[in-house]
């Protein structure tokens, strides 16, 4: 029926970013952008999250949080790799200290490159995770029915 | 005027359980729409829609169920039971004592809920709304007790056709309610163990470790305990009925205005002021109105 379009909530974890791709997600929700007025909220606790934004070329200590905050969320749930740091690594690719980008951790659905990414990019990205987030319940349902005896 | 009275009066006590089981989340719902709607136009933003309480609500009951122990969401059921008893007993016209101790024990069951878990940040907002219960427990009891020296009597049903208007009797008494009723719905200055507007407040306080439809469950209970709480500013002013409403929107949208206006204060601060209202204004009262029978 369209509810996780309407209501999709969102963590938001920094793993090794220069902070600028953080400051955007934030100001997504400033008048300016207003990210509520899709009914999105930032929430702090993976438990209550859909939707995880991922930031940064990810080094050796973020590896264990972001699987982490990934397991805690409940079903379904999406990841969004925001600027090019979370998609690729960029420039920093090839250093000894970071992985290389998010989906060298988690399995990412979303990538949304940019340097930093403009909140416009970022509120896009978002809301395509909501169309992956309704067909990954839908296919849950389907799985489920279809194991039931 | 009186006809709404008597349709009231002319159903039975399970048929006003009734309506107030399947009406209340309704209008609770929209309450809570309305009021991030009109929050968000107050900080310049467009804001959700006023539906979106019902979405949230929807999308989290969709949720996988992630539970720690299988202790946690039975003291939401048990939250959910007894505000919604609570509810009803107030809105079939039973007794407000009663009606004021179950949702006494719902709180405590909501905070059990929040111990019952070992995340530290469930600890803290647990302590804080046993403190914030602590804060608001004697005003709520205060009113009934007023209510019952000017009216004799503990029961709704007769409360609210009272030829006498209560609020002439008790304006201390209402103005200590109003005060505690900013902390009963978990508004600023006094949003302590969870907030509504503060999002990641001690990481969401004391529903952190709840989810899918446990949180949906919490969120549905809130609606119904919004509407039990301005059925009880609705009596303070039941001699009539259209005056009574306008003061209930009035209440209602005075508290988002002070939410928009206050920062969020210290516990130390919620306890101390809310007993030094709830002595300076409400304990006057009943002594004021004591020496005048």
């Amino acid at each position: 029926m369209g509810w996780f379009r309407r209501s999709p909530w969102v963590l938001h974890y920094n793993a090794t970013s220069c902070n600028g791709c953080d400051t955007e997600v934030i100001v997504s929700l400033t008048p300016l952008y207003d990210l509520e007025r899709f009914g999105i909220i930032n929430t702090g606790n993976p438990k209550h999250a859909d939707i995880l934004l991922a930031t940064g070329s990810v080094n050796e200590k973020s590896v264990q949080v972001l699987k982490n905050l990934y397991e805690q969320m409940p079903n379904p749930k999406v990841v969004v790799a925001v600027g090019i740091c979370a998609t690729s690594g960029c420039v920093f690719q090839d250093c000894y200290n970071v992985q290389g980008g998010v989906d060298k951790v988690l399995p990412v659905d979303v990538y949304v490159p940019g340097c930093a990414a403009r909140p416009e990019s970022i509120i896009d990205g978002v809301l395509k995770a909501c169309d992956i987030l309704e067909e990954k319940y839908a296919q849950r349902k389907k799985s489920s029915i279809g194991s039931q005896p | 005027m009186n006809s709404i009275y008597e349709a009231y009066q002319s159903l039975s006590i399970l048929e006003r359980m009734l309506a107030f089981l399947v009406l209340a989340p309704f209008v609770g719902g929209l309450l809570a729409g309305i009021d991030r709607k009109l929050s968000a136009r107050l900080q310049g933003r467009y804001g959700p829609p006023v539906r979106q309480p019902f979405y949230d609500v929807l999308k989290l009951l969709r949720k996988e169920r992630i539970v720690v122990n299988k202790f946690q969401d039975f003291n939401i059921v048990l939250l959910f039971f007894f505000t919604v008893f609570s509810g009803a007993l107030f809105f079939a016209g039973a007794n407000l004592l009663l009606t004021i101790f179950s949702l006494a024990l719902a709180g405590t069951f909501f905070i059990l809920g929040g111990f019952s878990v070992g995340s530290p940040y469930n600890h803290l907002g647990a302590e804080r709304e046993l403190i914030q219960m602590v804060s608001y427990e004697p005003m709520v009891i205060l009113m009934a007790v007023g209510m019952y020296q000017v009216a004799g009597t503990f029961k709704v049903a007769d409360l609210v056709l009272q030829q006498k208007p209560l609020i002439l009797y008790l304006p201390g008494v209402f103005a200590g309610f109003l005060y505690i009723l900013t902390i009963k719905f978990r508004k600023s200055p006094f949003d302590l163990s969870m907030s509504h507007h503060a999002h990641q407040e001690i990481v969401r306080g004391m529903t952190t470790e709840f989810s899918g439809p446990a949180l949906a469950l919490i969120e549905v209970t809130h609606w119904y305990e919004n509407v039990l709480l301005l059925g009880m500013v609705y009596l303070f002013f039941g001699f009539n009925p259209w005056v009574a409403l306008v003061v209930t929107v009035a209440t209602f949208l005075f508290e988002i205005f002070i939410d928009m206006n206050y920062a969020r204060v210290k516990w130390q601060l919620t306890l101390a002021s809310s007993w030094l209202f709830t002595a300076v204004a409400g304990v006057s009262n009943i002594i004021v109105l004591n020496f005048m029978k």
